[in-house]
């Protein structure tokens, strides 16, 4: 008995290793499922979500994704576009009414939920299918997605506080010849009381 | 090999060390080069993966950079280690595993020495192999190379039995110690292959098939042991010993027993070589007799002795990405229960045999 096991193990010792071997042998035949990756790249799913882009043409600064965004990697700052300005129209035909000074993202923050591209009214922030942007520095990582410079974007804060003040000047103005008109026009109004 | 250098050189010493030095510079630094490659490789596919890719062409120069990294790396020696010790270590190893190459006879007319107690030898002196790395594993002063060099002389003493018992069966029935000497006997055609019965005549030779071929699975598995190979690598078992014995080691030293163990595994296939497959010879008849260039049959040796080796090198690289790795106490169970008692039936019949 204990004999007959004995020889059953060492069947069974060598004929599993020879099943084992037959296996890998017909896995060395069989073609990589690996690809070499920087050469090759894997088709990404339709849906994919990876870096964040803005098509600064459609955006018309209505600060919705900002608020969407549950990390707060969107930064966006606006100023009121003056009657006189031509901002033109987004493509699907909305008139742009603000200067967007400001529209930075933090990618390094980005969680990539997607919950920025769904209020957008334009769908001028979209998700795209890169996904190799690694940086050496942090601050490297924060788009800076405004077409305005700087200098521009000040100009256009110094204009419209200007249009404001003029605007507020010609409303004090036109209150105080109001108020001048509303003295001369009823004079005995405050005696009466 | 030795008259022709003689001849040339006219100078003894010279020709010792040419001779001496070719087997490494012509076949172990070649070999190593070649088989650290193809193991990456065969690994790979047998994983349904592509391997190094990317350092030449399907990366076939991926070793000289790694060798390039070697010798650039800092050697480290930590300070708790027994220097001394720690620095002859490696050293040890490969000379026990180079000192094997004196004996293989590479084809006929290239062999280190024509000794008459060639495989003796070889069983002696590669247990300078033991020592080292008992050596290595002590002076580190590392409980997983400590564990591992404990591991590791357990393994290669307890498996140098049936290798032993084996290297005896066939002794007996070549009635040679001398591996050139047992290759010669093997002329020519592979039916004249101690596997297939050796070069005798009749019964006898049918009756031996049989032996010869548990005889060839028992030394093959003793000698994949004796190399620390999976599914016998429970001296490095990376899962747990971190390395084994060469954890402590860097640069060179961690190369030198790298380039150790794959002088090993071609060292073993090539004694399994000559004991079991014919040695240096073809298993067609040559060529050279065919074209009537009597030059050519040397090379046409070394050819095929360096090619049989490589092949069970091949097959040592396919178990070892088919076989997980044993267990301590599995492992003396398949030597002591299962090896041994078999190596010395297969002896005994062996014993019988020869005598009718």
């Amino acid at each position: 008995m204990i004999m007959k096991e004995y020889l059953k193990n060492t069947w069974e010792g060598i004929w599993t290793v020879l099943v084992g071997m037959k296996v890998t042998l017909k896995h060395l035949f069989v073609p990589s499922v690996t690809i070499q990756y920087p050469d090759v790249k894997m088709p990404l799913p339709e849906r994919a979500r990876n870096r964040l882009y803005v098509n600064m043409d459609d955006c018309i600064g209505c600060d919705q994704c900002a608020r969407a965004c549950p990390v707060d990697c969107i930064e966006i700052e606006t100023v009121k576009a003056l009657p006189t300005d031509n901002l033109g129209v987004t493509s699907n035909g909305k008139k742009k009414a603000l200067w967007v000074t400001k529209f930075d993202i933090d990618i390094a923050k980005c969680c990539y939920c997607g919950l920025c591209t769904y209020p957008c009214p334009t769908e001028c922030i979209y998700m795209t299918d890169v996904y190799e942007f690694s940086e050496y520095k942090r601050e490297d990582l924060i788009y800076n997605y405004a077409t305005l410079t700087a200098q521009e974007a000040e100009e256009k804060k110094q204009n419209y506080e200007k249009f404001m003040a003029e605007k507020a000047a010609a409303k004090a103005k036109a209150a105080a010849a109001k108020a001048a008109q509303a003295k001369t026009g009823k004079p005995d109004s405050t005696d009466k009381k | 090999m030795y008259e022709i250098l003689y001849n040339l050189t006219g100078n003894e010493i010279v020709t010792y060390f040419v001779v001496a030095a070719l087997p490494l510079f012509l076949v172990v630094l070649p070999f190593a080069l070649v088989a650290v490659l193809a193991e990456r490789k065969v690994s790979a596919h047998m994983q349904d993966r592509l391997g190094p890719m990317r350092v030449g062409y399907h990366g076939i120069l991926q070793t000289v950079a790694d060798i390039l990294k070697l010798i650039q790396k800092e050697d480290i020696v930590i300070p708790q280690a027994d220097k001394k010790l720690f620095n002859l270590a490696p050293y040890l190893v490969f000379i026990g595993s180079y000192a094997v190459f004196a004996a293989l006879p590479f084809s006929s007319k290239f062999i280190g020495t024509n000794a008459e107690v060639g495989v003796f030898y070889i069983l002696a002196v590669s247990g300078f192999v033991v020592a080292g790395i008992l050596m290595g594993g002590w002076a580190s002063d590392n409980k997983y190379s400590l564990l591992g060099a404990m591991r590791s002389a357990a393994q290669i003493v307890s498996y140098e039995i049936p290798t032993a018992l084996v290297v005896l069966t066939l002794v007996m029935i070549t009635g040679t110690l001398n591996l050139g000497t047992m290759s010669e006997q093997q002329t020519a055609y592979f039916w004249n292959w101690n596997i297939l019965g050796g070069a005798g005549e009749g019964i006898q030779q049918i009756l031996l098939i049989p032996f010869m071929v548990v005889a060839f699975v028992i030394l093959f598995i003793s000698t994949l042991a004796e190399v620390n190979r999976t599914p016998f690598d429970i001296p490095e078992a990376e899962s747990e010993l971190v390395a084994g014995f060469h954890t402590e080691y860097s640069g060179m030293k961690f190369a030198m027993f790298f380039l150790a163990e794959y002088a090993n595994m071609f060292a073993v296939s090539a004694i399994i070589t000559s004991l079991l497959f014919g040695g240096y010879q073809s298993p067609f008849g040559y060529l050279g007799n065919t074209l009537g260039i009597p030059a050519l049959i040397p090379f046409e040796q070394l050819f095929w002795f360096l090619s049989k080796g490589i092949f069970f090198v091949f097959v040592q690289m396919w178990l070892r990405w088919t076989l997980p790795r044993l267990r301590v106490d599995q492992l003396m169970t398949v030597c002591w229960k299962y090896l041994i008692p078999y190596a010395v039936f297969n002896l005994v019949i062996v014993g019988i045999i020869s005598l009718i």
